[in-house]
């Protein structure tokens, strides 16, 4: 029924700046998404920490296809599509530390990351929330004629929520420009995602509702792209939702200091050789447009923008307590 | 000019003209388009507006809600019918940990201004799952404003107040008034939220209730009136906001006062009315105040037994003797 979509080994998607735009962008994620584990070790952060390192495919690939004032919403591993939608880094990591210049001043925290600006509508904490949400966002712009596309990101456990199935029915009856992307990364919460549903692959779940699916290779970044480029044109052409399932994997656990008692090491070490920022730099590499030394260079400047990032929310303030008291209506 | 309308049509004319006024307002709900809704509030509105701003809906109560919410976010005004305040629980993730906490999870750059209108409460043997009066619950989350109406001219000036709002509001209707006349003026007014209405000037004892138990309160009114009590009546109009200090004001005249409502006594929202008098105008008080609710049991079937569950004018009169220490026969 469906045919995993994957790069051309060959050739590029993108122009070489193009290219290494992508490999900043993914060994951006990655490294914010290290320093946020040193952020959380080190106490300076509540509840907990949701990490999105294995994944930065997905969020890289989807939003190189979408405009600053494409919609987007998400779920609380969320960081990882902020930074691929141009977020700041600086009042992310200062949103996770609960100062004053984070996102939200302190008062949502990483969970409830918004930025309107570029579209940003919120991460969510309810698992499937955030769909009919962006659902919604997609009727603004379809309501309003512009050809703006909303996108929601949603992980594999989400297809079991009833808000899934109502938006992905919503959306199909009423042709709305919503992409839906499955971030599948086998896991549903701490428990095998394949326990939990009986489709092979998630995207059957899309058919049932007439909308176009297709399956990608989620560590595949040029992929993700191109299944996106058609999702957003279908989109902006008045022809309705795509549903995208991009198959996976969690390196880490479902929070920092998950017991990952449901999966072998081997797994997540043969999941690693699949590393999505490994594949794309082996590519670049053997296409000679980059070098190691590039790499590592690049690796090298982007540490140091993270590192500033996280010192400018560190020196950040703590909210005022009048803060408690506003913006609640 | 005034003419007498039902509280159905003032709610239809007050939809029909927000309709005309603002391109943005669109009407969403089952059954309200061609249909008319199934108590005939948005009667003949798809005629004149069409269906793409009165908008027939699956029966997908979440997944509506959050297509609304997202809409909302995004530069429209819905205003969602939920067919009966019970099928709101259906759908509670999206109204109270969405729509009631966008706007300060993401320290106030969303807003989302969503009117849910809605009919609650009991008198037509619609059983326990359409009988539910639910106004008490929404009232406990901030984040949301509760209106709930009590007559065709506060009907109308408040969900103009409502849709004003920038915020989502619950505005729960009630079954049994839709068909009840009023004095409605002709000429465009709306009532700001929370303000409470002194439907009934008295001396003698304070009767605070809101929605069908206002007329209720009025009956009652009447009745001690005969034998030489002198009740004022005090319609809340919205639990959130709420006006306490028209409350206030009215038991440092009184001396007594006696809270109606039609939810279950126990945890309702009457206890927070004697709480915040107990506190803020103990002095003043000459006696109990007396709390007159539903029986604490689901809302039964057989009209007799539910007219013997609901509070009655002869409960209120009842309740009123308490406060004033007359022994009841």
């Amino acid at each position: 029924m469906f045919n995993l979509e994957v790069s051309d080994p060959a050739n590029l998607l993108f122009s070489k700046e193009e290219s290494l735009r992508i490999l900043d962008q993914l060994i951006t994620i990655r490294k914010f998404e290290e320093k946020s584990i040193e952020l959380y070790k080190s106490g300076l952060m509540g509840g907990s920490l949701h990490g999105y390192i294995g994944q930065e495919g997905v969020a890289v690939g989807v939003c190189s296809q979408l405009n600053k004032d494409d919609y987007l919403t998400v779920t609380y591993r969320s960081r990882g599509q902020a930074i691929a939608k141009g977020a700041s880094m600086e009042k992310l990591f200062a949103e996770m530390m609960g100062k004053v210049d984070g996102y939200c001043k302190g008062k949502g925290g990483p969970m409830h990351i918004t930025d309107l600006e570029i579209g940003f509508l919120g991460a969510n904490g309810i698992v499937g929330a955030g769909i009919p949400i962006a659902t919604g966002a997609a009727f603004t712009a379809k309501k309003k004629g512009t050809s703006q596309v909303s996108v929601t990101f949603f992980g594999d456990g989400a297809t079991n929520q009833g808000v899934f199935h109502e938006a992905l029915n919503l959306a199909s009856i009423w042709k709305l420009p919503v992409v839906f992307v499955c971030e599948n990364n086998l896991y549903s919460e701490m428990s095998p995602i394949a326990d939990m549903v009986p489709n092979e692959h998630l995207a059957e779940r899309a058919l049932a509702y007439h909308i176009p699916a297709v399956i990608v290779d989620g560590n595949d970044v040029e992929a993700v792209s191109k299944v996106t480029q058609e999702a957003v044109e279908r989109a902006r052409n008045n022809g309705g939702p795509t549903f995208i399932e991009a198959k996976t994997y969690r390196q880490q656990g479902h929070m920092f200091g998950d017991a990952e008692t449901y999966r072998t090491k081997e797994e997540v070490n043969e999941w690693k050789k699949k590393d999505p920022i490994l594949l794309f730099t082996n590519k670049l590499i053997e296409l000679g447009l980059v070098t190691d030394e590039i790499v590592e260079q690049l690796s090298h400047e982007i540490e140091l923008k993270v590192e500033k990032a996280y010192q400018f929310a560190l020196n950040s303030e703590q909210p005022n307590y009048d803060e408690i008291f506003t913006d609640v209506f | 000019m005034t003419r007498q309308i039902t509280y159905a049509e003032a709610i239809n004319e007050a939809l029909d003209e927000i309709l005309r006024e603002d391109e943005s307002v669109f009407l969403l709900g089952e059954d309200i388009g061609h249909y008319g809704g199934v108590f005939k509030v948005t009667k003949g509105l798809y005629d004149k507006f069409g269906g793409e701003r009165v908008i027939d809906t699956p029966i997908s109560e979440s997944g509506f809600i959050g297509l609304g919410i997202g809409a909302a976010m995004t530069g429209l005004k819905p205003i969602i019918e939920i067919m009966w305040v019970d099928f709101t629980l259906v759908a509670i993730d999206q109204i109270l940990n969405q729509a009631a906490k966008f706007s300060y999870m993401s320290g106030g750059q969303t807003k989302v201004p969503l009117v849910i209108r809605t009919q609650g409460g009991g008198g037509r043997g619609n059983g326990a799952q359409h009988s539910q009066s639910l106004e008490g619950l929404f009232a406990q989350f901030p984040g949301i404003k509760v209106v709930c109406p009590s007559t065709p001219y506060d009907v109308k000036g408040l969900l103009k107040s409502s849709v004003a709002e920038n915020g989502p509001v619950i505005f729960i209707e009630h079954k049994m008034l839709y068909n009840t006349k009023g004095e409605v003026p002709e000429e465009d007014y709306s009532i700001p939220l929370g303000k409470a209405d002194i439907k009934r000037k008295g001396s003698d004892v304070t009767i605070v209730s809101l929605s069908r138990m206002v007329q209720f309160s009025l009956d009652a009114a009447k009745e001690l009136e005969k034998e030489g009590i002198d009740a004022e009546i005090i319609d809340l109009r919205s639990l959130a906001p709420l006006d306490t200090e028209t409350v206030i004001e009215s038991v440092k005249k009184t001396n007594r006062l006696v809270v109606v409502h039609e939810a279950h006594t126990t945890f309702g929202w009457g206890a927070e009315i004697v709480s915040q008098v107990q506190q803020d105008a103990f002095d003043y008080l000459d006696g109990p105040i007396i709390r007159v609710g539903a029986e604490d049991v689901p809302i039964p079937y057989n009209l007799e037994l539910e007219k013997e569950v609901l509070p009655q004018v002869k409960d209120i009169v009842k309740a009123v003797k308490e406060a004033l220490y007359i022994e009841v026969k």
